[in-house]
């Protein structure tokens, strides 16, 4: 593959509530929204497909921005409440509009994004720059028209669903019968309905009676693609959960549960940590998941719980560095990981802006770089080396020299086409693959 | 600002001022505003006359969707009533593409709003028209490229189906087969709902070619949310279809959902049984819906449990009388015994509600032998709710065997309820206590009750004296004036002399409540002395709700005692160092309070000494 750069955003100056927090194409790819850590919403709109270059669809310029979360004070609690987006799914379209649900710790919110290209005209009693008129001139009614305008889009709160999350919220997903979302906090997985926001149900509650046995958290949830009666969930002991709504309620009672056995020899201190798993989906057509933990990538045939059918290493160079990163705290950050259109080829993020590609079939990988650099127009990215060894060749990386500070944790890939969408810190990234 | 001017067109002598702000409120800012002028949608139309409001006002709301979902919801139900409006029949169809518009928004409420008016309004479409302009919307909306269109599509092909030509007819069949296998949930969900109704205007041997088709496929959709609609039809299915098609047609899908793999659609099967056991009729009732409902009853989900655990007094009193009982007895009872010791106490107290109404249905002997010991053990059941929802329903079991026989268990039940720790039961127990009166008789009641509904008069939490205030006046409404007077009324005066003036001031609360159902000679003769005494009080409190009290019972007394005893008191409060005391004397003697600071007071008078520092505030 080879990916030019079709669209970049590079913030300005180092705010830390522009730091990108999450990152989604919509279900046809037109669309790419971004969840920033100052609670706004950015949404990319693709330009029509310009003539002279046929086979280059064109880039992502920004459709909408909107704030949809502040900062709020949990005063029974004595909490502060982030404004920060944790997450950002788009629902199937139904009308002309687009609809979104965003959320942050504790609230989550349904969005209306829609077009006007008309706007009304003629006031009986005033003219259009509001000064009254004279009531006795008005002599015959007369109904207001609707005009064209220039085109404005607007971001709308529909639905609010607060009240249903004790722990931090780290997962949203909408279920494929396109009626019901499950949101999933740190202990416990509640089950919505789209129209309903007074009420949702529990359907999984892992808090033990007593707090002080508590050894795992959940760590992501995700629903099914087309069979809206699964979903699973990923818990920081480096387990999945399969669970079936069919048979029951309370969902409880896992009906599979995927665990890779521990190697022995690879066990340190540091085993339980790095086990952790970051995130969890589903690929598109089903039949495989795809886990991220801190050092791998893990595929998981549904058939299959024993172990993954294939397991991608990340940044192994990072093993012998656990000590420091541990210190720094990086040890703790929460990777996504996304597939591509057709389920071939699988990415995530890495640290120095670095991110990787995994080739299913062709048992390839590559290590890219997101920079202000490759960004430029029409360049294409080179694949980076990071060298373990003593000896360092030309255009290698050292582990040494890696910039820790700078980590790609969200990445998107277009549902159809070969675009991918990948975050710095603060800047978004879109990049093409050219054929 | 009042012009007023000659209206060219409609009614002359209107004023056109009021419908320009009408008009122009249409696209005010304020929400409130726009939705007003869209409630009074027809004054506005009414002004144009019928030429303008076809011309420009209805193309003006076509294109209004943007609002605010509660200003479409009117315009969608406002709509539904404008054929006149437009110029009658000939002209209906000059509503359809604002409707049509509406149909299509995001909104469940809007889209059902606007089908539900285009289903009123196809009924003053002329068969032509009908065909000309109304159906042709309906394909459009069925072959609309989202999902919200073709939803609201499958509530419209029953009404114009059959009032349109044979090859319409087929048409709009084949849109309805369409969407039932539609890409999306959403849409084959909607035609599942619609499947009864559709099925009710089709000709017989279209509903066994043709939706019996869909129904099976729809019910076994690998969506749990489209097959568990499945059930609904298939009530409305086999209503339709003679008894010999049941069999084949319906069954083999009723027969698979009530074993679904889904607990959904099983909770759906247990929830219509009722209706389902109704369309079936007797014959495969006996065969085939007796094991399927004790399946139900023993289903691995609480909720499914649940449901048809609600269901178990309906069914048993459907069933064909001839075998009424041995079924009852030989195959319920048994699913029913073990429903008792469930361990989900939603199941437990959805039988309790329901398992008492099997009394009349078995009768004496099979009661005392057989559900006594069932209600025995509910009443003693851990779950308050459970023992509740038994007590409520004790009329039923009253009229087959009497209530001795359940009195002995009945009693230390409602004493544990009575006591319970938490007040949020025993005010539901109170709230029973009425109910219970009148049917354990007057005698039972003293010998029993009595001493619990006073003691709920010295509770240490408010809302229980309240509650207890209120039993006791429905009480003397069951018992009467004279049971009044010689046990409660005793009692309640005693408490007036309590060192406790919570308890003092009960005793006013209790006369406000009781002067009325005991009328002018026990108020007057009883109640009255002790509250004219009470006015002496060193609890400025119990004072100025003497002066309340005077006032609400005025009324209930003769004018002789309220010039010769109750004025003096009333001006002797109104000296009274005290400025709320003087505050409600005053109140009391000119009669002029307002319901809103009688609220307010109340509430602040059962704070306690707190009240002073409040009423500087609430002072008018």
């Amino acid at each position: 593959m080879h990916l030019s750069s079709i669209s970049s955003f590079i913030a300005k100056g180092l705010n830390t509530s522009d730091i990108i927090s999450t990152v989604e194409f919509n279900h046809s790819g037109e669309l790419l929204a971004t969840g920033d850590k100052g609670g706004r919403v950015v949404i990319f709109q693709q330009e029509l497909e310009s003539k002279n270059q046929p086979q280059c669809r064109g880039e992502y310029n920004v459709y909408s921005t909107f704030q949809s979360h502040e900062p709020e004070f949990d005063y029974l609690k004595s909490l502060e409440i982030e404004e920060k987006i944790n997450k950002i799914r788009w629902l199937p379209q139904k009308n002309a509009a687009q609809f979104l649900l965003s959320t942050n710790d504790k609230t989550i919110k349904l969005w209306k994004i829609s077009e006007r290209d008309k706007r009304p005209e003629g006031y009986n009693l005033k003219e259009e720059d509001g000064r009254y008129r004279d009531p006795t001139t008005v002599t015959t009614l007369r109904v207001p028209v609707f005009h064209p305008m220039d085109l404005m889009v607007e971001a709308s709160p529909r639905r609010v669903f607060a009240n249903a999350h004790t722990y931090h919220i780290n997962s949203i997903s909408v279920n494929s019968d396109c009626e019901t979302y499950l949101s999933a906090d740190d202990l416990r997985i509640n089950l919505w309905n789209l129209e309903i926001t007074d009420r949702s149900f529990n359907i999984v509650d892992i808090k033990p009676a007593n707090m002080e046995e508590l050894t795992e958290v959940i760590t992501a949830a995700e629903f099914h693609p087309n069979q809206c009666n699964t979903f699973v969930y990923s818990s920081s002991k480096g387990t999945i959960r399969l669970c079936d709504m069919r048979a029951s309620a309370l969902c409880d009672q896992h009906s599979k549960l995927f665990e890779e056995p521990e190697d022995p020899s690879n066990r340190s201190f540091f085993s339980e940590i790095i086990s952790s798993i970051s995130d969890v989906k589903f690929s598109h057509s089903g039949r495989y998941m795809m886990t991220r933990d801190y050092l791998t990538v893990k595929i998981w045939d549904l058939n299959m719980e024993s172990r993954p059918v294939e397991t991608y290493q990340v940044h192994e160079y990072l093993r012998s560095k656990l000590c420091s990163l541990y210190e720094n705290d990086c040890i703790f950050d929460k990777f996504e990981c996304c597939w591509n259109g057709n389920d071939s080829v699988v990415m995530t993020g890495s640290y120095n802006n670095f991110f990787r590609m995994f080739d299913r079939g062709y048992r390839q990988d590559v290590t890219l770089e997101a920079s202000r650099e490759s960004s430029k127009p029409r360049s294409v990215l080179k694949p980076r080396k990071v060298c373990t060894g003593g000896k360092r060749k030309k255009d290698e990386i050292s582990v040494d020299s890696l910039d820790f500070n700078k980590k790609i944790l969200h990445t998107a890939w277009h549902p159809q086409d070969n675009i991918i969408a990948v975050a710095t810190t603060n800047n978004l990234y879109i990049f093409q693959d050219r054929l | 600002m009042q012009h007023k001017s000659k209206m060219a067109g409609a009614d002359g002598d209107d004023s056109l001022y009021p419908i320009a702000v009408l008009i122009d409120e249409l696209r005010n800012e304020d929400v409130q505003l726009r939705l007003n002028s869209i409630k009074k949608l027809s004054t506005i139309a009414l002004a144009l006359g019928v030429e303008r409001t076809r011309t420009e006002l209805l193309p003006f709301l076509t294109d209004t969707i943007y609002d605010e979902d509660e200003v479409l919801l009117a315009l969608a139900e406002q709509l539904g009533n404008f054929t006149m409006l437009v110029g009658g029949p000939e002209y209906v169809h000059c509503l359809l593409p604002p409707l049509e518009s509406l149909a299509t928004v995001e909104e469940t409420v809007v889209r059902d709003k606007a089908v539900e008016s285009l289903r009123k309004i196809s009924q003053e479409h002329s068969p032509v028209d009908l065909e000309v302009h109304f159906e042709p919307l309906v394909k459009r909306l069925a072959s609309g490229d989202w999902f919200t269109s073709r939803t609201s599509a499958c509530g419209l092909f029953s009404v114009c189906y059959p009032r349109v030509s044979s090859t319409v007819k087929a048409e709009i069949r084949q849109h309805f087969r369409t969407l039932c296998s539609d890409d999306t949930p959403m849409v084959r969900r909607a035609a599942a709902s619609k499947l009864g109704e559709f099925a009710k205007v089709l000709e017989l041997d279209y509903v066994k070619s043709d939706i019996i088709s869909l129904f099976t496929a729809l019910a076994s959709d690998e969506q749990d949310s489209v097959r568990l609609l499945a059930v609904e039809a298939c009530v409305s299915i086999a209503t339709l279809l003679p008894q010999e098609d049941l069999e084949t047609l319906v069954m083999p899908t009723l027969r698979q959902a009530a074993e679904d793999k889904s607990w959904r659609v099983r909770y759906m099967v247990a929830d219509k049984f009722s209706e389902l056991q109704k369309a079936v009729g007797p014959e495969i009732t006996k065969n085939d819906l007796v094991p399927a409902f004790q399946n139900l009853l023993k289903d691995c989900e609480a909720e499914v449990r649940a449901a048809a655990a609600n269901k178990v007094k309906e069914f048993c009193e459907n069933l064909p009388e001839d075998s009424r009982e041995t079924i009852i007895m030989t195959h319920i009872l048994p699913c029913v015994k073990e429903l008792v010791s469930d361990t989900n106490q939603h199941v437990k107290s959805a039988l309790a509600s329901v398992i008492m109404g099997l009394s009349t249905i078995l009768g004496k002997d099979n009661t005392v032998e057989h559900l006594l010991p069932l209600f025995l053990a509910q009443l003693k059941d851990e779950c308050p709710e459970v023992r509740l929802n038994i007590i409520s329903n004790l009329d039923c079991v009253n009229e087959v065997i009497g209530i001795r026989q359940l009195s002995q268990s009945l009693l230390p039940a409602i004493v544990e309820l009575a006591e319970d720790a938490k007040w949020r039961v025993r005010l539901a127990i109170i709230e029973y206590m009425p109910l219970l009166a009148g049917q354990l008789g007057v005698e039972f009641f003293d010998e029993k009750l009595n001493t619990l509904c006073m003691a709920w008069l010295i509770d240490h939490v408010y809302a229980i004296r309240e509650a207890a205030t209120c039993n006791l006046m429905k009480l003397v409404e069951k018992f009467g004036a004279e049971w009044a007077q010689n046990t409660i009324v005793p009692k309640v005066l005693g408490m007036a002399n309590d060192p406790n003036y919570l308890h003092r001031m009960t005793t006013l609360f209790c006369i406000n409540a009781l002067s009325e159902v005991c009328g002018q000679d026990i108020t007057t003769k009883q109640m009255l002395p002790v509250v004219l005494k009470m006015s002496n009080d060193q609890v400025a409190n119990v004072r100025f709700n003497v002066a309340k009290s005077l006032q609400k019972i005025g009324p209930v007394l003769d004018s002789n005692a309220l010039q010769t005893e109750v004025k003096p008191v009333l001006e002797k409060l109104d000296t009274d160092t005290d400025m709320d005391v003087k505050y409600f004397a005053q109140e009391a003697i000119s009669g002029k309070y307002t319901t809103l600071s009688i609220f307010f007071l109340y509430e602040v008078a059962s704070l306690g000494p707190l009240h002073l520092v409040i009423l500087i505030h609430f002072s008018p």
